[in-house]
């Protein structure tokens, strides 16, 4: 049974890779890639802790083939960063405490990150159902939310 | 699972030729959040996967020179809430595909999967059904199409023949003073399957229901018309004995299963609940608009 | 000793692993790799009950890819007559807990496991093995366990003198409960169950190991304690813990689940069979199914008291599931339920249970928050009889610095009542309700616990610090042990590194666990700290030509004691490590102990709630949770521990619990349908610290990690009674159970 080429986009750099046609994109990302920082809470879409965007649009990647980012832009936690500048998310949380064990975190900020470029200036409500899709068993949720609102803040702030 | 074969067509005769020809076990991929979770929980073993999302008429989005709309099968959600008029025409048809798991999984997620995976407790099938949809479906034989109401056959079937792909969606013209509203419950805020989901689309004229048209979702082993219902509501003001009329009648629609999501007493009793919360919301937006 | 001025003590400094985690380069056990690796995967049992007859797994072996296979024969037996503790477990129910032996005793049992060069490969294989069961009757809740015609799990469990599904029984007794109830002018007497819950971890187990041909064994997981994943694996292979070495990877949550193991043993036979190092990751469904949620109980509480609201008496029955095996939590059920009270009567009484559901596995604070549940839910009664508001009550009967609690000890100085007194001033009890709102209140205790741990602190050439510690970091633990070390050294909190060690790189620790990774790694790295403090001012001392004890050491520099002592200009840290050979080698010290002085840590929550007559949705809209956390030296992993405490608790309170099917399957194995609480579920979970420092500890510091689960299961039930003007006895409280019982009110 042969592999499927794919040609696609990953954070920014053209990527080839071959994959069984039943392999999900998280499989791919983790195993055939070494792109760990997505990760399987349960394989099932209901954690978002293999969370990246897909042409821009937020989606679980293990919802997705691994064949279907052919002619893709593919966008994970490894590309959030810039160099060694963090984005305004991730030096948020770091400063308020916004994770635990962390393993929620890489989706978490893909989430959080697809929030704030669709709107700069989410409620309380609107963070928390945006993130809905993201399960945290450690923080409550509470640093995190008060994290994604001071971040969309500081960046009105930035903007002016 | 080691023989699965995967193709992305970009013509919708290439994509129906090789599901026909791929038989019993070919599948077709759109938003992949129903078939993806299928295949890694050992309930499916396709042998072919036809990815359809290639294919410019299942995802477009046209509304007629009569204000009727056309949505592609695999429209995701959150481009569907995207286009500037769908979500003023049918709100509550978009609010239904909108509901369905996580912002991750309605970027992806179709009507058209929605009502191809045939689960009881779909969420756009009641919001469908109420709004009077009509699918277009395309076989070896060529195209037809069928009321929405007629797809379902039961818990993970449809009345689709063998080799036909969904198309797309007709939604009516709608008259003024219309509007439509999907409510579900569900024991947490999100992300939860539909234990009870009603779908009602409504016409007002000077305060009165000229028509409608009422669903409800997970209280059998299809989503349920319940025109008994609509019956209640035409011709009253949505006044109290009305609703409870109509309330009444979509309980009495019920044939619902004890289950890990509900009860039998709860589901029945819910969608009485809900018929009303439904029809309120539906109002309200015509009243507003 | 370095005069602490909480320059970094109670700051909320960034972690020292945060950079890693939030960039997703932090490495957990699924994402490591080696060359030639190969996959493993478990075969589990399909019937909830079963004899083992025999296992064929000559087919499996056979399929192209397969490298070895591993059955209970290739484990150690431990057999049932002789118990072998190690820690709070019996490696008797180990080495049948990660291989069924004589029978299954749960659906999703592992029977073999086998590792092949592809995942997909391990699968196939697993289907190929032929197990012949004897399909068994099985059994699960707790009242069809105790029946006298029940199924019984094990021949050699007896109770009261015949087989029997109670495997276990503890009681505590304090003066006289009889006398106490007849001298009563109120007694209330009440029955309760739960239902099981999970740890509710977002990882799923994993581990790599790696086998050398010699046995040198190297094992990478996901576990909350290396040196447990060393003892368990050696024990259950054989192989010397001398020629293991256990990696911590960091762990994705853990909540009690990962004190055991599951993985790492057969991995490790499956790898020294095949020659390749094997990775095991569980999915989800494997992890719910098979894996160790907590006990489901049925309780029953009994409160007698007077009319100005002092209690006289009270008694609690607490029956615990144990799973297919023995070992609820009994112990904290028992002795937690009436800890934070002053009660000169006393009887609590709890019995382990065994039934076919997966084995108990710790979960946050075991015991205690299914045994505060049923008490605390008495105790609102007892108010709302007596015409006394509920913090009131609590405060007239609160535990102090002397009182002889229920399970034995008496307390030092705690901080129970402070946290009363703080509930009853904060705005939030006093604030107004709404329409369908009501108000809850609760409290709780957890012991907290010392132990084992070491630590090394050395100082690098370029004058700056190096702390390795022993255990898993769960919370945040790392950013306090440095904000520590660094209050110690007098040095900017940046300059100091703290790492996690392995077996061989570290001494001895206990498990990350009991609330106790901060007192005790605390301990031994101020102790470490404080012998290279001493080394560094020798060295000064050296230099200078004068006596170490005319040297001081402040804000990072060794300075000469007074006057006296001469006229030197200070040596700062860098200094004194860039001269570290000339003055007698390296900076550095380590220390291994086991750590004693913890004491328990209480907590009192104010809950408020909103309920949907109409659908019986319970939702949370506002809570408060106020605890004694001694001194808090990262306030906001402090908070932390207590908010995610608050949101376990609202899930086990409203949505959460194991179903099970005609067959005895879990029918929710999975986050779909086991409903753990999501973002928009919840309100902010304001937390209310305080600080009572520990005087037995350099820091002051208390466990703070579990009791927060403790008080929530009754402050929620207590708010939506106070909201529907009705009582519920069990949990979890989900709107079928609610409609239900507001229909039958009507």
């Amino acid at each position: 049974m042969a592999k499927t080429h794919v040609s696609t986009t990953i954070n920014g750099e053209p990527a080839e890779f071959l994959c069984e046609p039943y392999e999900t994109m998280l499989d791919v990302l983790r195993n055939n890639l070494g792109l760990t920082g997505s990760k399987e809470g349960c394989g099932s879409g209901d954690c978002g802790a293999c969370s990246i965007t897909l042409d821009d649009r937020l989606v679980c990647s293990c919802l997705m083939l691994g064949a279907e980012a052919e002619g893709c832009e593919i966008r994970t936690i490894e590309g959030m960063a810039e160099g060694e500048t963090l984005h305004p998310l991730q030096q948020k949380f770091l400063e308020m405490a916004a994770l635990q064990c962390g393993i929620c975190t890489p989706g978490v900020l893909v989430a959080s990150k697809a929030l704030l470029e669709k709107n700069s200036n989410p409620t309380e409500t609107e963070v928390r159902f945006w993130l809905a899709g993201n399960l945290c068993r450690c923080t409550g949720y509470d640093k995190i939310v008060r994290a994604v609102m001071d971040t969309a803040a500081d960046l009105q702030e930035a903007s002016r | 699972m080691t023989d699965i074969q995967y193709m992305a067509p970009g013509t919708l005769d290439e994509a129906v030729g090789a599901f026909a020809a791929g038989g019993d076990t070919a599948r077709i991929l759109a938003g992949g959040t129903d078939l993806l979770v299928q295949m890694r929980a050992g309930m499916l073993k396709p042998g072919l996967v036809v990815d359809i999302k290639k294919i410019a008429e299942m995802n477009s989005i046209d509304e007629a020179a009569d204000g009727s709309f056309t949505v592609g099968a695999a429209v995701s959600g959150a481009v569907l809430e995207e286009h500037p008029r769908f979500g003023k025409v049918w709100p509550g048809v978009l609010e239904a595909l909108n509901l369905i798991g996580s912002t991750q999984v309605q970027g992806r997620a179709s009507a058209g999967g929605n009502l191809c995976n045939g689960s009881p407790a779909a969420d756009t099938v009641p919001a469908m059904l109420a709004a009077g949809a009509t699918v277009m479906l395309q076989g070896p034989d060529g195209r037809r199409q069928m009321p929405v109401e007629d797809v379902p056959a039961g818990p993970g079937r449809t009345n689709l023949a063998p080799g036909e792909v969904l198309v797309n969606f007709t939604l009516p013209p709608r008259p003024p003073g219309s509007s439509d509203a999907y409510l579900r419950m569900i024991p947490r805020t999100e992300m939860d399957i539909a234990v009870v989901g009603c779908g009602v689309s409504l016409t007002l004229a000077d305060g009165v229901c000229t028509a409608a048209r009422v669903a409800v979702g997970a209280v059998a082993p299809t989503v349920r018309l319940v025109d008994a219902a609509a019956d209640a509501l035409i011709g009253s003001r949505l006044d109290d004995a009305a609703l409870d009329a109509a309330a009444a009648a979509c309980s009495a629609a019920c044939d619902p299963i004890d289950d890990k999501r509900g009860t039998i007493a709860y589901r029945t009793q819910v969608a009485g609940v809900l018929l009303k919360r439904t029809v309120g919301i539906a109002a309200d937006r015509i009243k507003g608009a | 000793m370095n005069e602490m001025s909480n320059k970094w003590i109670g700051q909320r400094t960034i972690r020292p692993d945060g950079a890693e985690k939030v960039t997703g380069s932090a490495t957990f056990a699924a994402d490591t790799a080696m060359a030639g690796m190969i996959w493993g995967k478990v075969l589990r049992s399909p019937h909830a009950h079963a004899r083992i007859r025999g296992i064929d797994t000559s087919k499996a072996e056979a399929l192209p890819g397969v490298k070895a296979v591993v059955t209970a024969a290739d484990i150690i037996d431990f057999p049932v007559d002789t118990p072998v503790p190690l820690g709070i477990q019996d490696m008797r129910w180990m080495c049948r807990n990660v291989m069924a032996r004589e029978k299954a005793l749960f659906h999703g049992h592992p029977v073999a496991a086998i590792a092949a060069t592809t995942e997909a490969i391990a699968a196939e294989a697993c289907a190929l093995i032929e197990v012949d069961y004897e399909v068994l009757p099985w059994v699960i809740e707790i009242e069809d366990a105790i029946k006298d015609d029940a199924p019984i799990l094990h021949d050699f469990v007896e109770f009261d003198g015949k087989p029997s599904n109670i495997s276990g029984k503890m009681e505590h007794k304090k003066g006289d409960v009889a006398a106490g109830f007849a001298g009563a002018e109120i007694v209330i007497e009440r029955s309760f169950t739960t239902r099981p819950v999970h740890q509710g971890y977002i990882e799923p187990h994993a581990c790599l190991v790696s086998v050398a041909a010699d046995g040198k064994t190297t094992i990478w997981s996901s576990s909350q304690g290396q040196f447990m994943v060393r003892a368990m694996t050696s024990m259950l292979t054989d192989i010397p813990q001398s020629h293991i070495r256990a990696i911590p990877a960091e762990i994705g949550g853990g909540f009690g689940g990962k004190t055991i193991i599951y993985l790492e043993p057969l991995a490790t036979i499956l790898s020294k069979k095949s020659g390749r190092p094997v990775k095991m990751v569980m999915n989800r469904e494997e992890v719910m199914r098979a894996t160790g949620p907590t006990s489901g109980s049925t309780s029953t509480v009994k409160i007698g008291a007077r009319k100005d609201g002092t209690i006289v008496a009270a008694e609690g029955t607490f029956y615990l599931q144990a799973g297919g095996l023995p070992g609820s939590p009994i112990r904290g059920a028992t002795a937690c339920s009436f800890a934070p009270y002053d009660i000169p009567n006393v009887r609590s009484l709890g019995y382990d249970v065994v039934s076919n559901r997966s084995k108990v596995a710790a979960y946050r604070a075991p015991g205690a928050p299914i045994g505060a549940y049923p008490v605390e839910c008495v105790l609102d009664e007892v108010a709302e009889s007596i015409g006394m508001d509920p913090l009131e009550l609590r405060l007239k009967n609160a535990a102090k610095e002397g009182t002889k609690a229920a399970h034995g000890p008496v307390y030092p100085r705690i901080g129970y009542v402070e946290t009363v007194e703080a509930a009853l001033a904060h705005s939030h009890n006093k604030a107004p309700l709404g329409k369908n709102q009501g108000r809850g209140v609760a409290s709780g205790f957890w012991f907290n616990a010392g132990g084992e741990s070491s630590a090394q602190v050395n100082i690098t050439e370029d004058g700056n610090v190096v702390v390795t510690t022993g255990h898993p970091d769960v919370g945040g633990s790392r950013a306090s042990i440095a904000n520590i070390t660094a209050e110690l050294l007098g040095i900017d909190y940046k300059r100091v590194s703290v790492l996690i060690g392995d077996t061989a790189t570290i001494g001895f620790s206990n498990l990350t666990g009991g609330s106790r990774v901060l007192f005790a790694s605390g301990i031994v790295v101020t102790q470490s700290t404080e012998k290279v403090i001493t080394s560094l001012r020798e060295r000064a001392a050296q230099i200078w030509d004068i006596d170490a004890d005319a040297v001081t050491w402040e804000n990072g520099e060794a300075r000469p004691a007074g006057d006296n002592a001469g006229k030197f200009a200070p040596l700062t840290l860098v200094e004194l490590a860039d001269r570290a050979t000339e003055t007698g080698g390296p900076i550095g010290a380590g220390v291994q102990l086991n750590t004693t002085g913890a004491e328990g840590g209480f907590a009192t929550h104010i809950c408020d709630v909103e309920v949907d007559l109409e659908l019986g949705i319970v939702r949370v809209i506002r809570y408060t949770s106020f605890q004694d956390v001694g001194q808090a030296v990262h306030p906001s992993y402090v908070e932390g521990q207590m908010q995610g405490g608050v949101a376990q608790g609202i899930g086990w309170a409203l949505n959460e619990e194991y179903i099970f099917d005609k067959d005895g399957h879990m029918d929710n194995p999975g986050f779909l349908d086991y409903r753990m609480p999501i973002f928009s579920d919840l309100p902010m979970l304001d937390t209310v610290m305080i600080e009572i420092p520990n005087p037995k500890h350099p820091q002051g510091v208390r466990g703070v990690g579990e009791v927060p689960l403790v008080p929530p299961l009754a402050a929620i039930r207590n708010a939506v009674s106070d909201a529907l003007g009705m009582r519920f006895y069990s949990l979890p409280m989900s709107p079928p159970a609610v409609l239900e019982a507001l229909n039958a009110k009507s």
